[in-house]
């Protein structure tokens, strides 16, 4: 590039392009030859923080969407209906059935939060993550954007990057929901005292807010090999839904293996077997080898998964 | 660097062969100068489209090489996409946000544009395709032409030195259409170099300087817009007296006309490189009344419909 590439077009973009002056323009016509073209003053390298920016708009994109929003509102009901019913049976006979995590919820308000993630966990969260993840490249696809973003143009590792950020700020988002919801309802219906572990040791009121706070990012931390399986699906495929569902199916066929005794060779590296090792965290001795089991298992997945995404979509023919 | 030397666009040998086994494009040589805006004709599925993806770096080539910008592609695409435009294969945005939010989006995810001047040059786009009213709708309430103006306004948001349109006319009404040609003629001015695709030769044809044709997916003609006139056939149709045509045949055979025929009153022959104005002369002479003379030149349609074919077969 020569010195002019390099400089910046000016406030008046009609002012920098030689060829196009109108006739009332008082500057002097500058002597570029024409055949050199109107794009030559222009800067075409990236720009600092061009990736800020290309993040900043997918999420815009993924968080200012209707359905996504409708998503999010409707895991939110969960703890707020799951609250109710329970503070209107609390009295009866109902009241005292259910897992323990739900019936703890009445003795507590902090425990709406872990049981509302327990219901949504299995079924809830991963159809969300699905239908966000899935729709990342596949969306674009089918409505025909990706080619455009392409042309700019986007580098489709950065591209892949930025999709996979707001997939995943999409998966907090909907945990959080679900958590927040849950810490409100259930500290109005219920309130937030003391917290009986699962031991049986009661431990204060902050400590119990910690580890609840540890379930939940243990929860969103669980849910990050299926988005990079989300994604991957969604490089696939030009047709949103199919990644969705294919990667619903992912995180079903998960957990009925996981229920399959035979099978418990590979048990341990199964996407969802580590879900429910949360409870690890209410437990007065914390058994850290099994979170980080969890960790390890997601970050394989995210490994594998992530990186046959970015081998396909970067080899990708983008004929859509 | 000097652009002006260097040919906007060179392939050698290109070649798209689709997991299929469908062969969409097939060893083409494009040549498009500098400035120039080359005319990419062909019937719907002849392999158009899928040349200009390989172009911009969509789609991998199977065999052969593409230089854009003095650049090989798909290897380059991020240094050298940035300077080029396209309208590919239609436009496309999310329908759920307005033509306006849709450029802002564009426009933040392009890495070099400048931010501190996007909201004029996104005005100075919508006002150059005339959308500046319709800029606040959503795009899913757009009609078909009001969609194809804000591609066109995309593609426009930064000065480019290349412009890939590929059929930048489709959904536009007639007034639309002159606007197009209008536009492409206008950025021509500017030193864009432009690459605009159509099935519709008559859309085109006016603002051409060069012209490549393709036919299942091969690239059967391509040059210069006044070269390839020279390829036409003229033919001369001459108007006398009904009593008057056998001998008005016998000047235009004794002028050296080829395929002399009668029809009608009317006598008709190539005319080769013989001048009309020798032909009436040489009909007067021989004291015949000559009522009409015409010269025919075939339109480049004919030209097109003789090398792709006719009628509404899609070519595979």
């Amino acid at each position: 590039m020569s010195p002019a590439d390099t400089t910046p077009v000016g406030t008046a973009p009609d002012s920098a392009t030689p060829g196009n002056a109108t006739p009332h323009a008082t500057a002097p016509v500058l002597a570029a030859p024409a055949v050199d073209g109107p794009a030559t003053t222009e800067r075409w390298e990236p720009r600092r923080g061009s990736f800020g920016r290309l993040v900043r708009a997918e999420l815009r994109l993924v968080l200012g969407r209707r359905r996504n929003q409708v998503l999010v509102a409707g895991l939110g009901l969960v703890p707020l209906l799951l609250g109710l019913v329970l503070f209107f049976t609390q009295h009866s006979e109902l009241g005292t059935q259910g897992p323990g995590f739900i019936a703890q919820a009445t003795q507590n308000g902090l425990f709406l939060v872990i049981a509302s993630l327990f219901l949504c966990l299995p079924f809830l969260l991963p159809l969300t993550i699905a239908i966000g993840s899935g729709d990342a490249v596949a969306g674009e696809a089918s409505a025909g954007t990706l080619r455009y973003l392409l042309l700019l143009p986007v580098d489709r590792t950065r591209l892949l990057a930025a999709k996979a950020v707001g997939a995943l700020t999409f998966a907090a988002v909907a945990v959080l929901a679900i958590a927040t919801v849950g810490l409100i309802a259930g500290g109005v219906l219920f309130g937030l005292r003391d917290v009986v572990l699962l031991s049986g040791t009661t431990v204060p009121l902050a400590d119990g807010l910690l580890r609840v706070a540890g379930v939940v990012a243990y929860i969103g931390m669980s849910l990050t090999g299926l988005v990079a399986v989300g994604l991957f699906f969604s490089t696939l495929t030009e047709v949103p839904v199919a990644a969705m569902a294919a990667t619903v199916v992912v995180s079903v066929v998960s957990a009925v293996l996981d229920s399959l005794g035979a099978l418990s060779a590979i048990h341990p590296y199964l996407l969802t077997h580590h879900w429910f090792d949360f409870a690890e965290l209410l437990r007065l001795q914390v058994d850290w080898g099994t979170i980080g089991a969890g960790v390890w298992v997601q970050a394989a997945w995210v490994i594998v998964f992530g990186a046959a995404a970015w081998a396909r979509f970067t080899q990708a023919d983008i004929t859509s | 660097m000097s652009p002006s030397d260097e040919p906007a666009i060179v392939t050698r040998g290109l070649t798209k062969r689709f997991s299929s086994g469908q062969v969409a494009v097939d060893g083409i040589d494009l040549h498009v100068p500098a400035g120039a805006v080359y005319g990419f004709l062909g019937p719907n599925g002849s392999g158009k489209t899928t040349t200009i993806r390989m172009l911009l770096g969509l789609v991998r080539p199977t065999a052969g090489e593409v230089s854009v910008l003095g650049a090989p592609m798909p290897a380059a695409a991020h240094r050298v996409l940035g300077p080029v435009g396209a309208l590919v294969e239609g436009p496309a945005f999310q329908p759920y946000l307005t033509g306006r939010e849709n450029l802002v989006r564009m426009d933040a995810c392009d890495p070099s544009a400048d931010p501190a001047t996007r909201d004029a040059r996104l005005d100075r786009a919508l006002g150059r395709v005339g959308l500046g009213a319709a800029a606040g709708k959503r795009y899913r309430q757009y009609s078909l032409g009001m969609k194809q103006r804000l591609g066109l306004a995309g593609a426009l948001l930064r000065p480019r030195r290349l412009l890939v349109l590929d059929e930048p006319t489709n959904g536009l009404d007639p007034q639309g259409t002159r606007e197009v040609r209008h536009l492409v003629r206008e950025l021509a001015g500017e030193g864009t170099t432009v690459l605009v695709s159509s099935h519709l030769l008559a859309e085109i044809d006016q603002v051409c300087t060069h012209l490549g044709i393709m036919s299942a997916g091969r690239l059967v003609l391509q040059g210069e817009r006044a070269s390839l006139a020279e390829h036409r056939t003229v033919r001369v149709r001459a108007t006398v007296r009904p009593h008057q045509v056998q001998a008005a045949t016998s000047v235009l055979t004794g002028l050296g006309l080829e395929q002399v025929g009668v029809e009608g009153d009317e006598v008709v022959a190539l005319l080769g490189t013989v001048d009309p104005a020798a032909v009436s002369a040489a009909l007067v002479h021989a004291g015949l009344d000559l009522l009409g003379l015409q010269v025919l030149a075939p339109t480049l349609e004919q030209v097109f419909v003789e090398l792709t074919g006719e009628g509404f077969d899609v070519a595979r």
